[in-house]
């Protein structure tokens, strides 16, 4: 659309522009400078980086020290790997279940998919927390899976699942499958079912088929799903403070009790930008395919 | 492709579909406990339901929750559809990689970092211009910065399938760009910015995580105060909260998936006679 004038351009590209510059990007930068600051018994509870000297003159102090602790106290370099192996893992899992799910879907008539992929968004709109909260009333001690289990008496003491990882990583897959499915169908869906026909017709059996045909055409998918999956799980905070245990430490934890709990901001800062530098390569990544995707 | 269907997929199907609807079923059936021990089930009962119109504290949480969802979203539809216009309509401006990147970086940031980011530039924003106090102004405008990410993709895939020769047939025949816009395009995507206002919605009344950073004090959304409750443990009354809202959620997501459905059916109808029309 030529609206008229680059004046008139600038009515539509400014107001989102400014407003995630200044309330998304920009917070970076602030997080970054308070990083190299130090903690102080004042409000903001940490010192200016830049003060003015007896002479007027500005002096910038940058303390590195909330960075070396970083790497001493070995809890942060725990939970980063903690964070990123349960990420992993869960990542993975949700794929292995997530395919088969999508792939079901994207096979089914136009109708019945319709109505298969409402049943799997519906969770997506209800509370995240909420449904954290709904699987703990499974996995408890005396919850539904272990009552279910020991009815049947396969069990004859409870198994504990709470506070252990296992439940994190249940908490994990259960919040974020709708997440991998989703992408994985829409590119399954677009899949040309010639291509299969062609492979089959030329004798490859189905398992052929699919290593040599469908997964890789669905590798936008996979990677989508995944990143979508994988980033916010190294940062998860709700499910490893709801369901895990005192040493599922993962990183989301870890920032919130250095904030809410010791209230060192700068270490908490710290621990934010080490963070966000441990994810700009998947970040990178999603952000390539996402931008490959909406050119295509 | 093809209808036949393994035993093997279904089953993986119906298991994916068990794991993500039996724990919310079980917490609705429980909510009608009439025990208050969370393994026991004492009967029927709806007491928790009517005990939650005297919580005053739920209650106060749940209005400022609502107040902040309904001036977040709206104000992320407002911004996420002139940032879809501005990427699909303009193809080269500077700044347009820097905006493609903040439209889909919140998509997958944790939260954590953006609500520690952000309560740093708002504290600072404090100390430089003594605003914005910290509660739902600090509340509402993070919610709209992640907001806005959403909206912005859905709008943009909705206006990239828009069918442009519409717009321009107007503009020939005399409109003016932003006129032939809101006549004809807009039409097109308003099921898109419903959608996006509902899932905006949705999200901002969930946020726990970015909530707790940037809130003041006295502020505590509905999310905020049912975290702090369920960490101590499963209670039957939070049951009964919960059961609501994914119930009311629920129900509105499918009332607007079908609404919309409809719609979409009667416009493709008529488009469909317009184009079989006899000429003149």
């Amino acid at each position: 659309m030529k609206f008229n004038g680059r004046s008139g351009r600038w009515l539509i590209i400014l107001p989102p522009l400014l407003f995630l510059l200044v309330f998304f990007l920009i917070p970076f930068g602030f997080a970054l400078k308070i990083s190299f600051a130090e903690v102080a018994a004042r409000v903001p509870p940490f010192t200016d980086i830049l003060t003015r000297t007896a002479d007027h003159h500005l002096q910038l102090t940058l303390s590195p020290s909330n960075y070396q602790y970083l790497f001493t106290d070995e809890i942060y370099g725990y939970a980063y790997l903690y964070s990123l192996r349960t990420a992993l893992f869960s990542t993975l899992i949700c794929l292995s279940v997530g395919y088969p799910m999508a792939y079901a879907i994207a096979r089914a008539s136009k109708s019945t998919q319709n109505i298969l992929l409402l049943i799997i968004i519906l969770p997506f709109w209800t509370s995240f927390l909420l449904r954290v909260y709904a699987l703990e009333g499974i996995i408890r001690d005396n919850g539904l899976l272990n009552s279910v289990l020991l009815h049947l008496g396969l069990i004859h003491h409870p198994i504990q699942i709470m506070r252990t990882g296992l439940a994190v990583y249940l908490g994990i897959i259960y919040s974020y499958l709708p997440f991998m499915v989703l992408p994985l169908f829409a590119t399954l869906e677009k899949l040309d079912p010639t291509l299969l026909e062609a492979a089959a017709d030329l004798g490859s059996p189905p398992w052929r088929i699919f290593l040599d045909v469908t997964f890789p055409l669905s590798l936008p998918g996979v990677i989508a799903g995944s990143m979508l999956v994988f980033i916010p799980a190294v940062g998860e905070f709700v499910i490893p403070a709801l369901l895990g245990g005192p040493d599922n430490l993962m990183i989301g934890r870890v920032l919130w009790d250095e904030f809410f709990g010791n209230h060192d901001w700068p270490v908490a800062s710290a621990v934010a930008i080490a963070f966000l530098v441990l994810l700009a390569g998947p970040i990178a990544v999603y952000q390539y395919y996402n931008v490959k995707q909406q050119e295509a | 492709m093809e209808k036949r269907y393994s035993p093997l997929l279904l089953t993986f199907l119906c298991v994916g579909i068990a794991i993500l609807y039996i724990p919310i079923l079980t917490l609705i059936a429980y909510s009608f406990n009439a025990s208050p021990l969370v393994n026991v089930w004492g009967g029927f009962s709806t007491a928790w339901y009517t005990e939650l119109t005297h919580n005053r504290q739920l209650l106060q949480a749940a209005l400022l929750s609502l107040e902040v969802a309904v001036t977040a979203s709206t104000l992320a539809v407002i911004l996420g559809t002139l940032a879809a216009v501005a990427l699909v309509r303009f193809a080269k401006f500077p700044g347009r990689l820097l905006l493609t990147g903040m439209v889909n970086a919140p998509l997958v940031m944790p939260e954590i970092i953006t609500g520690i980011t952000q309560l740093l530039l708002f504290v600072s924003m404090m100390q430089m211009f003594a605003w914005p106090h910290r509660g739902f102004t600090t509340i509402v405008i993070s919610h709209v910065a992640f907001c806005t990410a959403y909206v912005t993709v859905t709008v943009q895939s909705r206006l990239q399938s828009a069918d442009r020769s519409l717009e321009e047939a107007a503009m020939d025949l005399g409109s003016g760009p932003a006129r032939a816009f809101i006549e004809i395009t807009l039409p097109i995507i308003t099921p898109a910015l419903l959608s996006s206002w509902l899932l905006s919605f949705t999200l901002s009344l969930d946020d726990l995580v970015i909530s707790s950073f940037v809130s003041g004090p006295g502020a505590s959304t509905l999310p905020m105060v049912i975290y702090s409750k369920v960490k101590l443990g499963v209670s039957p009354d939070i049951n009964a909260l919960a059961s609501l809202i994914i119930c009311a959620v629920g129900a509105c997501v499918v009332a607007a998936g079908y609404l919309m459905r409809r719609a979409e059916k009667r416009r493709d109808s008529e488009m469909h006679s317009a184009d079989h029309a006899p000429d003149g």
